[in-house]
């Protein structure tokens, strides 16, 4: 099934979208307006996007910090990201987690928790959850390279195997965790590998070929939905930048940055929409404009957002308060 | 068995016709819950077809298939990361660890990723974590342990530990219909070593609703599970030295019935906290805190505390009733007091 030619701009809005919204929080970030941890995907884009883009309505997805795309194509706003990083009490998690860290079921997303691997067995829950409920979804999430090295990865993948459930595990291979390269991860030469181990399937994508990544996903998400169990998806793409904003990364040789510069998605689909004659530079150069209006609006709200009241910290640890005072045993035997 | 409940005969009692043990009553009320609850499912190791180590689930699959009885890989971490996902989803699944010692294995998703979601995403996880704890059955180190404390440390988390058949059947009942995750600690030694007629009747007991299983004017003993009867077995050998000793059980550790134990100690003056966990930052050192802080003025003698020592269970008979509380030290730290 071949994209539209509004799909395949959407792809490049998509793309586009991310990139800017970090670039915008970048100089957030050096105001000091970022009070946190600011985590870039630049260059990753295309992974985010063409994964989720082959997701439908109702499907659910547990994406990582490094998948911005992935909320936006799911339909969470510049905002929602804006207010979550600047911790106002108008972001999705009223200020009390950060960065991408927020989501709900009906929403299409699960936030994760910072240890990473343990999205893959909740996302297995979840599709054990929807096929119990007789719900057709598919549900997808995200690990690096380095969180294929934990338990819980291996855990998650293997029972969904074993279950045979609509999961399709995306293994976004850049290159580096924090400072560790691959190699130093995994004996693996490739993470695809791994899915031999789960009797589940295994393909290695150019991950920073959007067409590509797409018509990948979008088989493993058919697989997926007709029964077939999970897919093990790897997309091999690179880091370009630090693992946060404050990391330099100069453990990173500048020649594969240079190498990969080069290879960057959104200036290879560009070119591939131009030559194609699916697009025209002006259309695309529109596209931009539109996004950076949009963009700019969302910015302005953000800074406008209150930061949360301080007695929300207490609120919402349980359904139901069970930490109302006792008052003290009364009368007082001081006197005695 | 010095160090557990004395019951009467060898232990091992048969229940008479209309009384239920203890690991029955659990039983009933899963089973009551899933009948009235579509919503609930049970997954754990050997739960299906084996009926679970300790035959908790007995039956349960064949009554309710094998997609509400899901026999799980040796994975506690996927067995509690999908309870995790299925419940926020909107079902009300039951883990069961095989033994509770296991659930160090699933650490990360009770306290990361269930206790945390409410607080951060508004996104309610209710599920319910049981499985066997404690010692008194020759278990060794990583088959009888009491890991309650490392999770009462962990805001958005309850933990009840029932002690009676009756309790059983009412907490597991009230932990499924609870909104909030649950961790439900059994005491593998009453699983059949105690029973009772049951209400035929539906019926819960209430998270966070101590009982108070004995009266007395001298001192309080408080404290839950299989030690509830340890107390009550030093209570009555007491009571014949002139001691009379109140006897709180707390049922609930987390969100703890702090009026219950304020009211009794606030009449007794005199407090023993008693568990069969290890001493250090256990259920015992956080009451002492409470009733220090709650109850000072009223305490007439030093808050004590009777609890396993701080090493690991050991396995030999002789090294684990050296390790597990028992009536005799219990009466001996409650006659010191009482001489106050």
């Amino acid at each position: 099934m071949d994209l539209t030619r509004d799909q395949k701009l959407e792809l490049y809005r998509f793309m586009r979208l991310n990139r800017v919204v970090e670039e915008r929080l970048v100089n957030l970030y050096r105001q000091g307006k970022v009070v946190g941890g600011l985590y870039r995907s630049l260059g990753q884009e295309a992974t985010s996007v063409g994964t989720a883009y082959a997701l439908r309505k109702g499907d659910i997805v547990g994406p990582l910090i490094r998948n911005l795309g992935v909320v936006l194509v799911m339909g969470y706003s510049p905002r929602d990201v804006m207010t979550q990083y600047m911790a106002r009490a108008t972001s999705p998690s009223g200020g009390k987690d950060c960065n991408l860290h927020f989501g709900r079921p009906e929403r299409g997303v699960i936030s994760p928790i910072s240890m990473l691997g343990a999205l893959v067995p909740v996302m297995a829950g979840i599709a054990l959850a929807a096929r119990m409920q007789k719900k057709d979804i598919v549900t997808m999430t995200w690990i690096g390279d380095g969180g294929t090295s934990t338990g819980a990865f291996h855990e998650g993948i293997n029972f969904a195997a074993v279950q045979k459930l609509p999961l399709v595990i995306v293994a976004e291979n850049n290159g580096w965790a924090y400072s560790t390269p691959v190699r130093k991860q995994t004996a693996c030469l490739r993470l695809a590998d791994k899915a031999a181990a789960y009797g589940i399937p295994g393909e290695t994508v150019d991950g920073n070929d959007i067409l590509a990544v797409h018509d990948a996903a979008r088989r493993a998400v058919e697989l997926a939905r007709s029964g077939g169990g999970p897919t093990l998806l790897e997309s091999v793409t690179y880091r370009m930048k630090g693992h946060a904003e404050h990391d330099a990364q100069a453990y990173v040789p500048k020649e594969e940055l240079e190498e990969w510069r080069s290879k960057d998605p959104i200036e290879r689909y560009t070119r591939a929409l131009v030559e194609s004659g699916a697009a025209s530079a002006n259309e695309l150069a529109a596209i931009d404009q539109a996004i950076s209006e949009e963009v700019d609006r969302e910015v302005e709200f953000a800074e406008k957002s209150p930061l949360p009241l301080p007695e929300f910290a207490l609120e919402g640890v349980y359904a139901k308060s069970p930490l109302e005072a006792v008052p003290a045993p009364s009368g007082s035997r001081r006197q005695r | 068995m010095s160090g557990a409940p004395h019951l009467g005969g060898d232990g091992a009692a048969t229940p008479s016709k209309g009384q239920t043990t203890y690991v029955d009553a659990i039983r009933e009320g899963i089973r009551e819950e899933m009948q009235r609850d579509e919503r609930v499912f049970l997954l754990g190791e050997d739960i299906g077809v084996y009926g679970g180590a300790f035959k908790v689930t007995d039956g349960l699959i064949s009554e309710f298939g094998e997609e509400r009885v899901i026999d799980t890989p040796i994975a506690e971490t996927a067995i509690v990361g999908a309870a995790v996902g299925a419940a926020m989803m909107g079902m009300r699944p039951v883990a069961e660890m095989q033994f509770i010692d296991f659930i160090s294995c699933a650490f990360d998703m009770i306290t990361n990723f269930a206790a945390k979601s409410r607080y951060r995403t508004g996104v309610g996880v209710p599920l319910v974590i049981r499985g066997p704890s404690g010692g008194g059955v020759h278990g060794g180190p990583f088959h009888s342990q009491n890991p309650e404390a490392y999770f009462a440390h962990t805001p958005g988390l309850k933990i009840v530990q029932p002690a009676t058949a009756y309790d059983a059947k009412g907490l597991i009942k009230a932990a499924i219909r609870d909104d909030d995750p649950v961790l439900f600690f059994e005491h593998k030694f009453l699983y059949r070593r105690i029973k009772e007629e049951l209400p035929t009747e539906d019926y819960v007991v209430p998270i966070g609703k101590a009982a108070v299983r004995r009266t007395g004017r001298d001192l309080s003993i408080i404290t839950y599970g299989a030690m509830v009867w340890t107390a009550l077995q030093a209570a009555r050998t007491l009571e014949a030295e002139g001691i009379d000793a109140e006897v709180v059980d707390l049922r609930t550790l987390f969100p703890m019935d702090e009026q219950t134990v304020l009211d009794s100690v606030a009449r007794t003056n005199k407090a023993i906290l008693l568990h069969e966990a290890t001493r250090t930052g256990g259920i015992g050192a956080e009451i002492a805190a409470v009733l220090s802080e709650r109850c000072f003025e009223y305490l007439d003698g030093p808050l004590v505390r009777v609890t396993a020592p701080d090493t690991p269970v050991p396995y030999s008979p002789p090294l684990e009733e050296a390790f597990l509380p028992n009536a005799e030290k219990l009466c001996k730290a409650a006659r010191a007091l009482a001489g106050y």
